[in-house]
């Protein structure tokens, strides 16, 4: 199982993102109570919208994804390419020569939509900590007001994986009208006291930076050390302990010898500051303060009576699926959602897949993950357009003796 | 291009229109979706294997991928009108739990599973002198999946110390092609009289519910 290196012309192409400005009247209500307005929205869209408008599926991305899901911006640069390109384009499962594909960069973000590194139209600076509280239904809320200013009432299908996936989840839960199905993938319907801890730590890491400075740093010095050593660590998180051991092994990094001392001895050592320090590069140590908080609020399903009432009106059909090796949100996390739906009678439908690569394995290519998304899709597809409406597949009369 | 088993149809004869079933080891998903689409039935299927899993979407079938006990425990009592278990019986691990959570979680349930009375099993052995091979059930003793073999005296007898009430009980014989439509005028020459059925039918369908003790 290698990673896919699809051919470029595979590919949607050459792609840019868009910006529009949402909320200019009225303004975004958040959970938290208080509002935002206008709000900036960064999103990409690949595929053509249909004259009826019915063909459309949302992205939701996770903690550090961006609104650029497929294609390339530059086309000669392979690292400008979308964080779900092997699973979006022509022909791939989010088939964008069927699909109208919509990913926007989610509310608090730091690639073009309003978030804490944003100007406060009031102050003219950037926000920093005074940015609002988000929620995960915030950014529901707001992809729907996106959705909305697209001119799309239904949406085929709302897919994502980790936080993307209780975007989806929540998507299912407040806008039950506007989507035939829900694709959540290596997620979880609630953190669990491990996750927050995780995060809890994170924020940490960040906020002791002395170049914190409470999050006014916009004009300075940046927490960089404080972003990096929160990205390693949760780095390890994404992968499995076998994942990493495979790769990394005990090699040494760059000598021969242990070196005694408290240099980088190990090739993961090396790999782990690396990723810290590219991902400083293009990422607000704000956003990540207030995304983590997000998801550990995130909690739809407090007690059973909010459950049966979130869950009434819900007629999504809803994929969940996870992989083995994933301990950032253990397959029994998964699990735990699907029991929640199938509870209260919903239309599931659960697969779990054996991947050594640990909660990142959604990202990556794997056959039987891809052809279950690609049927899925498909078959909403077919369900949608009028050639094969509801024909069984593959029936004939008759029956075969068995003895 | 494929057909149903002649169990599955008469499985699919038994499931009243607009139900809700559940369909423990639904394999390819062959019958849900007869039944979703001939009988208007909603629900869902339990599958292990990947394969049968993805045939399942592929038909738009909700579907769990993972171990029977694990589908059931997710659902609440008398969520479904019909649990199924189509010659699935004789390979889990505790028949006697799943049909205990099968009496719960279904008002009522259809189970199939291959008769090991069936005399050609018994000449099998008693003549071959070793483990009995049939189209049914073909692996070898040592590969098969088939844990918990037994006969229809056998589940009657567990049924009857379960209080699990028989509704009807029909016993199969071996045959060719029927026409889907025209199973209910053409069943007839399948059953067996049920006084010999332990000795000369290879499989059984059982439609069952919980007795009153």
């Amino acid at each position: 199982m290698t990673t896919q290196t699809a051919p470029f012309f595979q590919s949607i192409g050459v792609v840019k993102t868009q910006f529009v400005e949402l909320f200019t009247e009225g303004r975004l209500q958040l959970d938290c109570g208080a509002t935002l307005g206008p709000v900036q929205v960064a999103y990409e869209t690949y595929g053509t919208l249909n004259p009826d408008r019915s063909n459309a599926v949302l992205l939701c991305h996770a903690l550090s994804g961006t609104a650029h899901a497929a294609g390339r911006h530059d086309p000669d640069d392979p690292k400008t390419t979308g964080w779900w390109d092997l699973y979006v384009g022509p022909g791939k499962p989010f088939d964008t020569d069927r699909f109208f594909v919509i990913c926007s960069n989610n509310l608090g973000g730091c690639d073009g939509t309003t978030g804490p590194s944003s100007l406060d139209p009031a102050t003219q600076k950037p926000f920093g900590l005074t940015f609002p509280m988000i929620t995960i239904a915030d950014m529901a809320r707001l992809q729907k007001a996106l959705v909305d200013h697209l001119g799309i009432d239904r949406l085929l299908a709302v897919a994502g994986g980790s936080m993307g996936g209780m975007i989806a989840l929540q998507w299912a839960l407040d806008y039950p009208d506007s989507l035939e199905a829900a694709v959540v993938i290596a997620s979880t319907p609630r953190l669990s006291a491990q996750n927050i801890a995780f995060n809890a730590v994170a924020r940490q890491a960040i906020m002791v930076d002395p170049h914190f400075n409470g999050g006014n740093y916009y004009d300075r010095e940046r927490p960089r050390k404080g972003l990096a050593l929160a990205r390693m660590m949760a780095h390890i998180t994404y992968l499995s302990e076998k994942g990493l051991h495979d790769k990394f092994g005990r090699r040494l990094q760059d000598r021969e010898k242990l070196s005694f001392g408290f240099e980088n001895d190990f090739a993961v050592e090396s790999y782990l500051h690396y990723q810290g320090s590219s991902f400083v590069k293009k990422f607000d140590a704000n956003t990540y303060l207030y995304i983590t908080k997000a998801m550990d609020y995130f909690d739809p399903f407090p007690d059973a009576q909010t459950t049966a009432k979130r869950l009434a009106p819900v007629t999504a059909k809803i994929l969940v699926m996870s992989f083995d090796t994933d301990w950032r949100f253990d397959t029994s996390r998964s699990k735990e959602l699907v029991k929640i739906l199938n509870w209260h009678a919903k239309q599931v439908t659960f697969e779990v897949f054996s991947s050594p690569y640990g909660h990142d394995a959604f990202l990556l290519y794997q056959a039987s993950y891809q052809q279950s998304l690609a049927s899925f899709l498909n078959r909403l597809y077919l369900e949608h357009s009028n050639a094969t409406a509801g024909a069984p597949t593959g029936l004939e009369d008759g029956v075969d003796d068995i003895v | 291009m494929s057909r149903l088993r002649i169990d599955q149809a008469v499985i699919a004869e038994l499931v009243d229109e607009k139900s809700r079933v559940l369909d423990l080891g639904c394999g390819d998903g062959l019958l849900l979706e007869y039944l979703f689409h001939n009988k208007q039935v909603r629900g869902f299927g339990v599958e292990i294997s990947h394969e049968g899993v993805h045939a399942c979407i592929a038909r738009g079938l909700p579907v769990y991928h993972g171990d029977i006990d694990q589908g059931l425990s997710d659902h609440q009592d008398d969520a479904f009108d019909y649990v199924i278990l189509s010659l699935t019986l004789q390979a889990v691990r505790r028949p006697e739990f799943v049909l205990r959570e099968m009496l719960r979680v279904g008002k009522r349930l259809i189970v199939s599973f291959p008769n090991f009375g069936h005399w050609r099993i018994r000449a099998h052995l008693a003549f071959g002198g070793r483990m009995p091979r049939t189209r049914l059930l073909p692996a070898s003793w040592h590969e098969t999946p088939n844990a918990h073999l037994c006969t229809i005296l056998d589940f009657q007898d567990l049924c009857h110390q379960m209080d699990i009430r028989i509704l009807r009980q029909i016993p199969l014989a071996a045959g060719g092609g029927l026409p889907t439509g025209l199973i209910r005028s053409g069943l007839s020459k399948w059953l067996i009289p049920l006084s010999a059925a332990n000795l000369l039918a290879p499989v059984a369908v059982f439609l069952l519910e919980r007795g009153t003790p």
